[in-house]
């Protein structure tokens, strides 16, 4: 039996790790996150969970005690945002090379400077070559339930996970959200058994060594296949994870895409408001769709060109900029697009900055200028002159 | 623990043979005595350092008990991670053994760069001894200048040259910030006296809760001496009271080592390539700068353990 709760993003991510209820969480407190940290350590005091946490002196720290606990064999969460992500930069790498399954809300929000504590994806998009599996989140519902299988997917393949919300959007706006029997989830998540434990004492291994030009290319090149394992047990998971929600776990979700001839490709919260912009156009009888990505790493490359090559005209909605290159989202689209000869209309379009607002006007706007060949095909929304 | 009952211990080879540190190195002695300092189950972690990319060459390892590297900054963290990790699975049922924790670091992780890391485990009180081998600089990227090397000395980074004389600051006193974190055990120890040493990290290793050992550790190449001379300047060290050794347990310092007579900072100074231009006679100021230096504060010592 499912229950409603009336919980804001970051309580659905908190409500995650209530039931998955790891053995260690070590974490710092950052707006906009400092609340599932909060949530959590309310479950802490009141003995909910039995987990360990470590209330570190910074996200350096955080992402440090959690390597060394997810060594140890400890199922192991965090969370961070922004600034938080960007200290403990250099250990989310080591996470990843050292095969450690922990899995990392994220609260999406802009990275300085200027300093600005409201959302944009400049600082998981920042780390998306860091190893991390990436998972992103339309509504605090998928927030959870992407959180259950986040935890599965890292241990089953031995790769850390992030799992992504907007800021303030979503962290900080209530929902009702659909939380499964205690139960149920349990037996989904299982029992962690990470195979080479620091407490082993009986069979030391050495974690970390020193690979210089004679081994580090073959360890590194190890966690390319484990993404590709990623890629499929992302789907068997997820379908067992159906069998609980109901709902479907792909590695995108299509809305109103098989006669659009316009789709916008969005991530997070900004698929919410195209949902309603969608809606509204197509009683005015416009074919327009949505393409809303939730596993960003590994990257679907073939799934989403099948999706997107009858389309005749794609607007990317990136919340993050790459400095002098192609914004993240709409580079990874194009690459897709590449592999299947794709010969419609392809627009660029970077927003919400900063928190920035998206609203359904502004992605009305969008579809009709494409539908009128009007849109450029390097642009901004909401960007004021 | 005596002698015999050392040598017997460290037949366990905790920390094996064949690792390539130099010859001369002092802190496979330190690690060595450290590990047979105990006889529960040890997990390591190391900062990134001499220490590390000596033992730890893939697809070799030196350490024969379970070992983690994750970066140059967070070995306390990462061990906190893994002490906690601990607790967590003993509270479930899910190990039996009784396991101790230890992290080791050069200066550079400990004083510098990984000062936070370590600062912060202290507080939290995590069960680990922090083990520092000091050797006075950044030497496994070229003996470039820290916080622990001392007033004087030349480094890659502070040289001595035509107008600078080495180092223009003296070093900090590590002991005291981490006995300003008002822990169960703090203790400074040198490689030369491998019994003192020994008893420190078996007393550290009994008691519960955060423990810092500061260990000097003579390093051939950055303090230029022939590496035959590695306990005789550590040694020097010592009886020239440049690095004291003491304990402080629970607030209260105890000198464990007390020179029996009065050797001039001079003596220790002359042994080593890093001071060679101290000994020049118009550098003659800077050496008595050192000596008031080491003298007030072997005074302040002395009031302080009620000698």
């Amino acid at each position: 039996m499912s229950k409603i709760k009336a919980v804001t993003g970051t309580g659905a991510g908190a409500e995650a790790m209530r039931q998955i209820n790891p053995d260690v969480v070590p974490a710092f407190p950052i707006t906009p996150q400092t609340a599932i940290m909060q949530t959590f350590a309310t479950f802490v005091a009141n003995g909910v969970v039995d987990t360990e946490m470590i209330r570190v002196e910074s996200e350096h720290s955080a992402m440090s005690c959690a390597v060394g606990a997810s060594a140890a064999g400890a199922r192991v969460m965090t969370a961070t945002a922004s600034a938080g992500l960007a200290l403990m930069w250099e250990i989310v790498g080591v996470a990843s090379g050292l095969r450690l399954p922990i899995v990392m809300e994220i609260v999406n929000r802009a990275l300085s400077a200027p300093i600005n504590i409201h959302c944009d994806h400049s600082d998981s998009m920042g780390a998306r070559d860091l190893g991390w599996i990436q998972i992103y989140s339309e509504s605090a519902q998928e927030v959870y339930e992407n959180s259950l299988l986040a935890m599965r997917l890292a241990e089953k393949v031995l790769l850390p996970a992030m799992v992504c919300q907007d800021g303030f959007i979503t962290s900080h706006g209530v929902e009702n959200v659909e939380v499964f029997d205690d139960k149920d989830v349990k037996k989904f998540i299982g029992e962690h058994k990470y195979p080479h434990s620091l407490l082993n004492v009986k069979k030391p291994v050495t974690h970390g060594p020193l690979q210089l030009q004679d081994y580090y290319f073959e360890t590194r090149s190890q966690q390319i296949p484990a993404m590709d394992e990623a890629k499929k047990e992302y789907i068997k998971i997820g379908e067992e994870l159906s069998k609980i929600t109901g709902r479907k776990y792909g590695y995108f979700d299509e809305y109103n895409m098989k006669d659009a001839d316009c789709v916008i490709v969005a991530l997070n919260s900004t698929a919410g408001t195209t949902k309603t912009a969608i809606d509204k156009m197509r009683k005015e009888g416009k074919k327009v769709g949505l393409l809303k990505l939730r596993l960003f790493r590994p990257f679907p490359y073939k799934e989403v060109a099948n999706a997107l090559k009858g389309i005749k005209k794609i607007a990317v909605l990136d919340r993050a900029v790459s400095f002098g290159a192609n914004p993240p989202l709409y580079g990874e689209i194009k690459n897709a697009l590449y592999d299947v000869n794709y010969d419609g209309k392809l627009h660029s379009l970077v927003f919400g900055l900063g928190g920035r607002n998206i609203f359904v006007e502004d992605i009305e706007q969008v579809f009709d200028k494409m539908i009128n060949d009007k849109l450029e095909e390097h642009g901004t929304v909401g960007l004021r002159e | 623990m005596n002698y015999k009952q050392l040598s017997e211990k460290l037949k366990e080879k905790k920390l094996a043979p064949g690792h390539r540190s130099c010859s001369g190195c002092g802190f496979p002695s330190i690690v060595r005595a450290i590990l047979a300092s105990t006889d529960k189950p040890v997990v390591a972690s190391c900062a990134t350092g001499c220490l590390e990319v000596t033992t730890t060459i893939y697809p070799f390892t030196s350490w024969n008990i379970p070992f983690i590297h994750s970066a140059f900054e967070n070995s306390a963290a990462t061990i906190a991670g893994a002490e906690t990790a601990f607790r967590a699975l003993k509270k479930k049922g899910k190990i039996k053994e009784d396991i101790k924790f230890i992290a080791f670091g050069g200066d550079g992780g400990t004083y510098d760069i990984g000062f936070q890391s370590l600062s912060g485990a202290l507080e939290r009180g995590h069960d680990f001894l922090y083990v520092c081998y000091d050797n006075n600089a950044y030497m496994n990227t070229g003996i470039q200048r820290s916080s622990a090397t001392p007033f004087g000395a030349s480094t890659t980074t502070a040289p001595a040259g035509k107008v600078l004389q080495g180092k223009e600051e003296f070093r900090k006193d590590f002991a005291k910030v981490m006995i300003a974190h008002n822990l169960p055990y703090v203790a400074q120890a040198s490689v030369h006296n491998i019994m003192d040493l020994t008893a420190k990290a078996e007393k550290a290793l009994s008691i519960k809760g955060p423990k810092v050992l500061l260990i000097l550790q003579p390093c051939t190449l950055g303090w230029k001496y022939p590496p035959e001379k590695t306990m005789e300047i550590a040694k020097l060290a010592v009886e020239t009271k440049f690095w004291p050794l003491y304990e402080v347990v629970d607030g209260k310092y105890k000198l464990t080592y007390k020179p029996s007579k009065d050797v001039p900072v001079t003596e220790y100074i002359k042994t080593q390539g890093r001071f060679k231009h101290l000994l020049k006679p118009e550098n003659k100021a800077l050496i008595d700068k050192i000596q008031q230096h080491v003298d007030s504060e072997w005074e302040k010592l002395l009031k302080l353990c009620e000698e």
